[in-house]
């Protein structure tokens, strides 16, 4: 049996793909989705038809084109990789124009059926790009300077497409996912040292020139980064929506006041209470247990992805499986880390349960992906 | 076609990688399950507190204010629901134009917008400040029609204080105002209700004095609000008790009638029940309109009552103090009988004057009274008679009768600024003014000149124990919350009847005998009669230059200069009832101006005695009192 063979009678065609699902991961995504909705039922105080009854036909809908692309050959989502990063290009482009304005930023294109955040298919995009880049690129070479600087560059143009909506959340995200799916194509560690050495002088260099002259920004800008930092020296600004979050989290105890019985968000403490904060309600209700459940499914979610990609022997497949992956752990973590006060407010949705149609679009074509590099994977 | 799977190195450096990614992920989710589990289980606690704060808020409940009734049962003052617009600033974002807005819909005048911005720009931000008062109720509806355009707008159900009787009862009742800085300072009272902004306390009259009572106490509501304050639903709540209604003695009827009779004079009047003390009218003129300072008084008006030489301001029956002139030979004549320096038989020879130490004292007739005994030196107000029996007297005994009849003592009324007055002696010259008492001080006391002051109402009070023979005090309430003000001084007077007799048969002269000071004022219905005493006070100093040039009549002086008119009596003479008291400030002669005022207000007052009795406090008054209004 050639070699050749082998790999044709291992990959399964036409209906029989079903059966080599990863139905696992597809299992957990509906898990972790069914607990938004849960939560945006009791935020809304009862009325289905609020969020919750939207969010499950989106959910529905993004299922049935993560089946369809799982049953497209990842081949085809290989070649057209490049074509994908390159529309999310034109679509950040085109924001300015056709954007609509949502809270001081201009992040969105109206589709008439749905409104797109391209930022959020930019995280796809890029990693779509690097993927293929790497799938691409001769063994040899990965740690070559001039092979090193086309991603860096591949990764910055979006970033900073993104930073001008502005949407810095978005943007440290696209950055963050790209130089992780460099770290696991092999490139040198070397350049992560200086990287990460630079970042952490100028950070340092822009900090000590602070009231001498040569002071490198103005003022107040100092007072934003400030306050961006610890949000608890703004009381009314950010920081009042992370105590306010603290309070309703910390409010839920060991096992929470019960489905439906939080008092902080039905009397809108909590900002957002329905799209970033939504955790707070979980946590207000269901208490410590509900959290550490939603952190389990999240956590078995990474992992699927990852024993998936580390048994397949497609470099495309498992470099776009980790970076699905990896952008989804971004996501949680952020998120959680942001209403728990661990990190500064940025807006980053909780993937598949907070509210909102782009997020959840997109996750799910990106798992599509996963899907699909799972099914047609070489054995 | 496929591509030929990559070589094993990178394959093997992926596969690392990957679980070193995997591995730093997992301690993320590690530190993130760490943290939920120190804010959700261990600061459980405080969280549960806090969240508990943010839910519930406590509110204050305002009481409505207690009623004042006059005997009758007739309302003094009451409350009138006023619905009004309060604002919070920092809720509405930018202030003036939501204000702006807000005067599309309802009546705010440009000055109103204007106050309320300055208002609000002094007190914090979350302070609501009323921007808009004494509304309709459709006005009220428009705008929580258009609450979602006006962040920051409640309207709110206040009360405004009435005074239905305005300038009659301006002095006794006073009026409410809106707690000021000033207030808070002076007042040692930590009732949460002062903080409420434009809360109306007492200040002045009856509503100052009596503030406590007729406040009320505060109820409280715990409500669930939400983060940006809106009421979500009321826990719970615990009723407001609204504020005592107080009765007073005056009889409503009288004081109109005593008010209109005063007139434009600047003078006081005050009638007193001698058998138990109630006051039935209390009347100081020109008066004011207590409603104006209610709703806020302006400035025009402000400088009118201010600058008005009348002082309209001013309650001259307790708060202004006169020489007593010729009404004081009553505490004088008292004196000596009681001391034994002189018997109602004894005869005083009236020249004219009484010259001691080269210094003419002279009597108010030029020519003299010739020989007069005590029941004439009433009736005839001779002042030689006091000025000769004074010196045998002295200035202590005087001043003690001056006491046991009132006058120099604090009396226990329900009003600001009550004041003593003044029955000087030799003590008090030597403290106040630092000089020795000289007989002549004791000369123009014994003809209540001089050092001697005594408020109007301390004037009926002396006619009051003279006519009763008892000590009975002045009372102005009758009732707080239906409880009985108690009468005080039914205890005789330390008085022989004999003495007493003497000189209430002096008085019945001054009225009712031929050449009498007030003969022209007599009541002539039988039974009726009233006994009095005139006065005349000087409030200028006659120097001997202008006594050679011949005094200046009175009426030719300025206005500020000319004599005090005073008359005091009671009646009926046989069996009194009623004593009063009338002062016309720079009126002129008391036997001209000050007797027939006070004759005419004293048979009003026996002609309404027929039914001027207690009533207890109507019932009808007690349904009056509005009910506590929900403000949500």
């Amino acid at each position: 049996m050639s070699y050749l063979e082998q790999n044709i009678r291992t990959i399964p065609t036409g209906l029989s793909k079903v059966l080599y699902f990863n139905w696992p991961l597809a299992l957990l995504l509906t898990a972790v989705a069914s607990t938004g909705f849960l939560m945006l039922y009791s935020v809304s105080g009862g009325d289905i038809h609020r969020w919750a009854q939207p969010q499950i036909i989106r959910f529905c809908l993004g299922m049935g084109v993560m089946i369809f692309m799982a049953f497209i050959p990842i081949n085809f989502w290989r070649e057209i990789s490049g074509i994908a990063y390159l529309a999310g290009i034109a679509m950040l482009l085109a924001v300015p124009y056709i954007g609509q304005t949502r809270g001081g930023a201009q992040r969105w294109i109206d589709l008439k059926f749905m409104t797109l955040q391209p930022s959020e298919l930019m995280k796809v995009g890029v990693v779509m790009a690097l993927a293929l880049y790497y799938d691409w690129l001769d063994e040899r070479r990965v740690s070559r300077p001039l092979w090193v600087a086309i991603p860096i560059a591949l990764i910055l143009l979006p970033t900073f497409l993104v930073l001008g909506q502005p949407d810095l959340g978005t943007a440290l995200l696209i950055t963050a996912g790209g130089a992780i799916m460099m770290f696991i194509a092999g490139v040198s560690l070397w350049y992560f040292g200086v990287a990460f050495l630079s970042i952490a002088l100028l950070l340092t260099g822009v900090f000590a020139s602070k009231g001498t002259e040569y002071q490198m920004l103005k003022d107040y800008q100092y007072k934003r980064i400030e306050t961006f930092m610890d949000p608890s020296s703004d009381p009314l600004g950010s920081g009042y929506h992370i105590t306010q979050s603290k309070i309703a989290l910390g409010s839920g105890g060991l096992t929470g006041r019960g489905f439906m019985q939080g008092t902080q968000q039905r009397l809108n403490f909590l900002p957002e209470k329905h799209t970033d904060f939504i955790f707070t309600t979980l946590g207000e209700e269901f208490g410590f247990v509900g959290g550490i459940v939603l952190l389990v499914l999240y956590g078995l979610i990474l992992i699927f992805c990852y024993v998936s990609a580390l048994s397949n022997r497609d470099r495309y497949g498992s470099l776009v499986t980790i970076g699905v992956g990896t952008t989804f752990f971004f996501y949680f973590a952020v998120n959680m880390s942001m209403v728990m006060g661990l990190a500064p407010v940025v807006g980053v949705p909780l993937p598949l349960v907070s509210y909102g149609g782009s997020a959840m679009m997109v996750l799910l074509m990106a798992f599509g992906l996963v899907q699909s590099a799972h099914v047609h994977r070489p054995r | 076609m496929k591509r030929p799977v990559k070589p094993a190195r990178l394959r093997k450096l992926l596969t690392r990688r990957t679980i070193f990614l995997a591995g730093l992920q997992a301690g993320i989710i590690g530190t993130l399950g760490v943290q939920m589990r120190r804010i959700a289980v261990e600061q459980n606690q405080s969280f549960r507190l806090l969240a508990e704060e943010n839910r519930v808020n406590i509110r204050l409940i305002p009481p409505v204010r207690g009623l004042i009734f006059d005997r009758l049962g007739k309302p003094l003052a009451y409350n009138e629901p006023n619905y009004k617009i309060d604002m919070v600033r920092e809720q509405s974002g930018d202030p003036e134009a939501v204000l702006r807005r807000l005067a599309t819909i309802i009546p705010i005048t440009e000055d109103g917008i204007k106050a309320a911005l300055e208002e609000m720009s002094k007190r914090r931000g979350f302070v609501p400040v009323t921007v808009a008062e004494d509304l309709d109720w459709e006005h009220i509806a428009a705008v929580s029609a258009n609450a979602p355009a006006l962040p920051g707008i409640t309207p709110e159900l206040g009360h405004y204080r009435i005074y239905p009787q305005a300038d009659d009862f301006a002095h006794i009742i006073g009026f409410v105002g809106p707690v000021s800085d000033y207030d808070l300072s002076q007042i040692d009272d930590d009732d949460p209700l002062l903080l409420i902004p434009r809360f109306q306390i007492g200040k002045n009259g009856i509503e100052r004095r009596i503030e406590l009572p007729l406040r009320g106490k505060s109820g409280i509501k715990r409500i669930e609000v939400n983060a940006i304050g809106r009421v979500m639903r009321v826990l719970g709540r615990e009723e407001s008790h609204p504020g005592a209604n107080v009765q007073l003695t005056i009889d409503n009827r009288l004081q109109r009638y005593a008010m209109e009779r005063l007139g434009d004079n600047s003078a006081a009047a005050v009638v007193m029940d001698v058998r138990n003390g109630d006051i039935l009218a209390l009347a100081s003129a020109p008066s004011f309109d207590p409603n104006k300072f209610v709703r806020g008084i302006s400035t025009t008006d402000w400088t009118a009552l201010n600058t008005d030489d009348h002082k309209p301001m001013l309650n001259k029956t307790v708060t202004g103090t006169y020489p007593p002139g010729s009404t004081y030979k009553l505490v004088t004549a008292l004196a000596a009988l009681k001391g034994g320096f002189v018997t109602p038989k004894d005869k005083v020879y009236c020249g004219g004057y009484t010259e001691i130490y080269n210094r003419r004292f002279h009597c108010w007739r030029r020519g003299g009274h010739g020989k007069v005994d005590l029941h004439n030196s009433l009736k005839q107000s001779c002042d030689v008679y006091y000025y000769e029996i004074s010196q045998d007297v002295g200035i202590e005994n005087i001043s003690e009768m001056a006491k046991e009849l009132g006058i120099g003592v604090q009396h226990d009324l329900e009003l600001p600024a009550v004041r003593e007055g003044l029955a000087p002696t030799k003590q008090w010259k030597k403290l106040r003014k630092d000089a020795d008492w000289v007989i002549g001080d004791t000369l123009n006391a014994s003809i209540g000149q001089g050092f001697v002051l005594a408020s109007p109402m301390q004037l009926a009070v002396m006619a009051a124990r003279v006519g009763s023979g008892t000590k009975i005090s002045p009372r102005l309430v009758n009732a707080v919350d239906n409880r009985p003000n108690p009468v005080k001084g039914r205890e005789p007077l330390d008085i022989d009847v004999e003495h007493l007799n003497a000189v209430r048969s002096g008085m019945f002269g001054v009225v009712n005998e031929r050449g009498g000071t007030a003969g022209g004022s007599a009541i002539r219905h039988k039974g009726w009669e009233m006994a009095g005493k005139t006065g005349t006070s000087q409030v200028r100093f006659i120097t001997k230059e202008e006594r050679a040039r011949g005094v200046t009549r009175n009426e030719d002086l300025p206005w500020e200069r000319r004599d005090h008119a005073l008359f005091v009596a009671y009646a009926p003479a046989d069996n009194p009832r009623f004593s009063i008291s009338v002062v016309v400030e720079h009126g002129g002669g008391g036997s001209s101006v000050a007797a027939p005022i006070a004759r005419d207000i004293m048979l009003t007052a026996l002609e309404l005695a027929e039914d001027m009795d207690y009533r207890a406090l109507p019932t009808d008054a007690r349904a009056a009192r509005s009910q506590p209004d929900d403000k949500a």
